[in-house]
């Protein structure tokens, strides 16, 4: 229960951090989504061993971070809480990968430890990339993004109901479960039958609620589809951010940066 | 159990999306031929209740641990099949923007694993065939579980499936199987009863609102097309697998070794991996950290995982760790830099600049 | 034609699950009068309110707006001349931002872009909330709402403003706000309320109803001294108009 809460109060900060003027809040919401994606598509197209080259991608969520006026320390905060999974899985790799892969002196390292640290480096790269595109975006105007890339409207629209009432019935819920917490003594009405009241209750006032939210909407003129003004415009500014970040991560895609900095450092060295 | 971005390849990710994209935009045609205006604020609200459903614990007995409603089961018997696969689909876009629960590129395996199965499968095929219709006690418990555990079995078969095929963790397929399909036998379980409790809470309280979807939905998917979407899921799949193995080796290579197996020698599978063999020694795109005299890129330890243990190798690890911080620097002072100008010019410009 | 009359004419209703709810429902009220309709719990107040736009239709008897009753064709006309605010502001802003929700109307309307940002700043403005408009409705205080969601409706510039008990739930400086507010309209005003103060600031006029049937209607004054009729609808005599307890006088 904490966690949902928890996430509910993040999505009012991010709210709060979208709600930002800044030139990169002011792009077209569909340039940023666009390479957003690109973003994560050119991360995952990486062989599963390759770590030195992923580091430059770093540069596409700082500069959202830095232009967007993030605050640094949250965004990391969240994307560490967040990593179970990728984790869980990706922790069985240095046990069953054990061939030594790379060599640094005398400290050798197996193709599971290194493919491991890459996934962790591919889970910050695109939970971090998601993350501050919403935070730079807001999630009303990557609905409206979404349909005019062309998802269906239907499904734009449900989503924008969605965002719109997590509040109020999460709000609900809470209530509720405060109100048996405070009834339930030595474990007792925590159990299934008490559960199926409650959440049959908030069912059937989620239901009514629809329907009074169907009436406020046929009061006003409702006929099936709703109208949005929300001029988008996608200008020079926009092509300028798209290609010059897809053009980076093309670049970065196929010459390893790193590995070149390095070389002529040691070279220069000698 | 959600799919992340960082354990799937951009063609498992791709094929997933487009298979998603098809179900998505097929249910939103279904629902606007048959278009009341109600359930445009209904499917949202009932979205924000599987959100707030997540929320509330009921303790499993005699285990002191506990669980909670799930969702698809729930909303497929109130909603139907399609506009339930898009409220859930809505459900995980958000927890996959906010939550960071999955990812982007994540989120077509994850629409797939846990709104397609339980809505388009567990619902018309098992919980219907259970329970439609009927309001007696032991039939909507019977379909509530059996529901359940069919849709999470299947979506955690697609999480293994998905995981294996994009190669990125090295968990064998027979022990991610047997550390997933149990765990999610549980769930389902516990799902199931969560589902039954509400659901005959709502049977007794207010009959009328299950009567008056469950004649309404119809023949949800027959099951020539949930063949064809099968059909279709497999062709992109496979189509882009031996496309991308052809001109990207990478991370596949691994996974299609696997697929080739010994038990299928000299199949067009194994062809292909020979051909992304060959090419990837030619071009290396694999892990190459290091540069020999004049820039050339040398091709490094691959996937056969032969040790480049040399001293040179030992160069080339270095250099490439010395890049890697030297990036990570200049990373780090763009980004302090665009961000020192920013808050300049917040606290000098004029207000409203 | 005028707009401003509404007559309802023995209007019967049930809930599809039986619930009967109207039980011949007889009033007229014409144009530019202020009336309340006061009752207790579950009398039908919200029911009846939701009959006066056309959004439920009467089992039997005759709701006429204007000078004709309503039809299937004048639907559309009778929606925007009759903006219905909802008691629980949550129900009605269900756009991602305030501006959207209050274009949500004038856009259904088919209005053009320019027409539809100055009516949404119009009525934005006559609220006092036009500083709020790119905010999303759920960060916005009780009164805020309240205030917007009279806003969504007044940008179809109707002709008769119905609402649901518009004081619930809003602090006492909020609900001053708010009944400064609806004093100043022109509109034909019909509120349903528990707030019987309000109704004696703000209605000439009052309608009690019991169970589903109107059991007086006539002046606010009268009705609000007649302690008797009050009890028998769960209802007090409005602390305006009790003597006071320190000095032992009768307000007026
Ligand atoms: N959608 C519905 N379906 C069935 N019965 C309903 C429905 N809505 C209301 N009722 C019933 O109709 C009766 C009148 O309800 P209504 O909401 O009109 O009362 P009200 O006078 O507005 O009460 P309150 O002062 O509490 O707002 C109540 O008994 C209520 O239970
Ligand atoms: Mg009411």
């Amino acid at each position: 229960m904490g966690r949902i809460e928890r996430h509910f109060q993040d999505i009012g900060y991010l709210d709060t951090l979208a709600g930002q003027d800044t030139a990169v809040h002011r792009l077209d919401p569909r340039a940023k989504l666009v390479t957003t994606l690109a973003f994560i598509a050119t991360v995952v197209s990486f062989g599963k061993y390759e770590i030195s080259s992923l580091i430059p991608f770093l540069f596409y969520p700082l500069y959202l971070l830095a232009a967007g006026n993030l605050p640094a320390g949250y965004v990391f905060r969240k994307v560490l809480l967040v990593s179970p999974f990728a984790v869980l899985v990706g922790i069985f790799n240095p046990l069953l990968d054990q061939e030594i892969h790379i060599r640094i002196g005398a400290l050798a390292l197996s193709g599971g430890w290194v493919s491991f640290v890459s996934i962790l480096m591919r889970f910050t790269l695109t939970v971090g990339a998601a993350m501050t595109f919403v935070a730079v975006t807001g999630f009303n105007t990557v609905c409206m993004a979404l349909e005019r890339l062309g998802a269906p409207r239907f499904f734009a629209i449900q989503l924008l109901f969605l965002y719109r009432y997590l509040f109020v019935l999460v709000e609900e819920a809470t209530a509720m479960v405060r109100a048996r917490s405070l009834r339930v003594f030595n474990g007792r009405g925590m159990g299934l039958p008490a559960y199926g009241s409650l959440m049959g209750h908030l069912l059937l006032r989620t239901l009514d609620r629809a329907q009074r939210i169907h009436s406020a909407m046929w009061c006003r003129g409702f006929d099936g589809s709703v109208r949005v003004m929300r001029p988008l415009s996608f200008g020079r500014r926009e092509f300028a951010f798209v290609l010059g970040w897809v053009a980076f991560f093309a670049v970065m895609r196929f010459f390893n940066l790193p590995s070149y900095l390095g070389s002529t450092l040691s070279e220069f060295m000698r | 159990m959600h799919m992340a971005d960082a354990l799937i390849s951009p063609v498992v990710g791709a094929a997933a999306w487009a298979a998603t994209a098809g179900a998505v935009g097929h249910s939103s045609r279904k629902l606007r031929e048959e278009l009341d205006g109600h359930r445009i604020p209904l499917m949202g609200v009932l979205g924000a209740f599987i959100f707030a459903a997540q929320m509330v614990n009921f303790t499993i007995p005699a285990t002191g641990s506990s669980g909670h409603l799930g969702g698809g089961l729930i909303l497929a018997a109130l909603l139907g099949p399609q506009a339930a696969f898009l409220t859930l689909a809505s459900v995980l876009t958000v927890q996959a923007l906010f939550f960071a629960d999955g990812g982007l590129l994540a989120l077509g395996c994850n629409i797939l694993n846990l709104g397609f199965f339980p809505c388009f499968v567990a619902y018309p095929f098992i919980y219907r065939k259970i329970a439609g219709g009927h309001m007696k006690r032991w039939r909507i418990t019977t379909g509530a579980l059996a529901g359940a555990v069919a849709g999470l079995q299947l979506g955690a078969l697609g999480v293994v499936l998905e995981t294996w095929l994009s190669g990125i963790s090295e968990l064998p397929l027979r022990t991610f199987l047997f550390l997933m399909q149990p765990i999610h036998l549980a769930i389902g379980l516990v799902e199931g009863l969560a589902t039954a409790a509400v659901v005959l809470f709502v049977v007794k309280a207010r009959p009328e609102i299950l009567r008056e979807t469950e004649p309404a939905t119809g023949p949800a998917l027959s099951p020539r097309a949930l063949a064809a979407v099968f059909l279709g899921a497999a062709i992109v799949l496979g189509g882009g697998v031996s496309y991308f193995a052809s001109v990207r080796p990478d991370g596949l290579e691994w996974a299609l070794s696997r697929i080739s197996g010994p038990g299928a020698p000299g199949s067009t599978a194994g062809e292909v991996h020979d051909i992304a063999g060959d090419l990837q020694d030619r071009t290396a795109v694999l892990p190459d950290y290091g540069f020999r005299e004049g820039g050339r890129r040398e091709p490094a330890a691959a996937t056969d995982g032969t040790p480049d243990g040399s001293a040179t190798g030992a160069g080339k690890a270095v250099s490439g760790l010395v890049g890697g911080l030297l990036t990570l620097l200049i990373a780090g002072a763009a980004g302090f830099f665009l961000k020192r100008r920013h808050n300049a010019a917040a606290r000098g410009g004029p207000a409203g600049s | 034609m005028s707009h401003h009359i509404v007559e309802a004419r023995d209007l019967h209703f049930t809930y599809p699950d039986g619930t009967q709810v109207l039980r011949g429902i007889t009033f007229r009220i014409t144009h530019g009068e202020s009336v309340a309709i006061v009752g207790a719990n579950g009398a039908g107040k919200s029911t009846l309110l939701l009959h006066l736009n056309g959004y439920l239709r009467p089992v039997s008897g005759e709701l006429r707006v204007g000078d004709s009753p309503l039809t299937r064709e004048n639907l559309r006309m009778v929606r925007r001349a009759v903006g219905l605010v909802f008691q629980d502001p949550d129900d009605q802003l269900f756009m991602p931002t305030v501006f959207d929700d209050v274009a949500f109307g004038p856009l259904n309307l088919g209005l053009p872009p320019e027409e539809v940002t100055k009516k949404v700043e119009a009525a934005l403005q006559v609220v006092g909330a036009l500083h709020l408009k790119d905010r999303p409705p759920y960060r916005l205080s009780g009164g805020e709402k309240r205030a917007v969601a009279i806003a969504t409706v007044l940008s179809m510039s109707p002709d008769i403003l119905v609402m649901d008990e518009p004081t619930s739930n809003l602090d006492p400086r909020a609900r001053r706000t708010l009944i400064e507010l609806l004093k100043g309209f022109q509109h034909t005003k019909i509120i349903a309320t528990h707030d019987l103060d309000m109704v004696m600031d703000l209605c000439r006029r009052t309608l009690v109803i019991r169970e589903g049937r109107i059991i007086a209607d006539g002046p606010t004054e009268r009705i609000m001294r007649d302690g008797q009729l009050l009890a028998s609808s769960n209802l007090e005599i409005p602390l305006g108009l009790r003597g006071c307890p320190v000095c032992g006088e009768g307000t007026g």
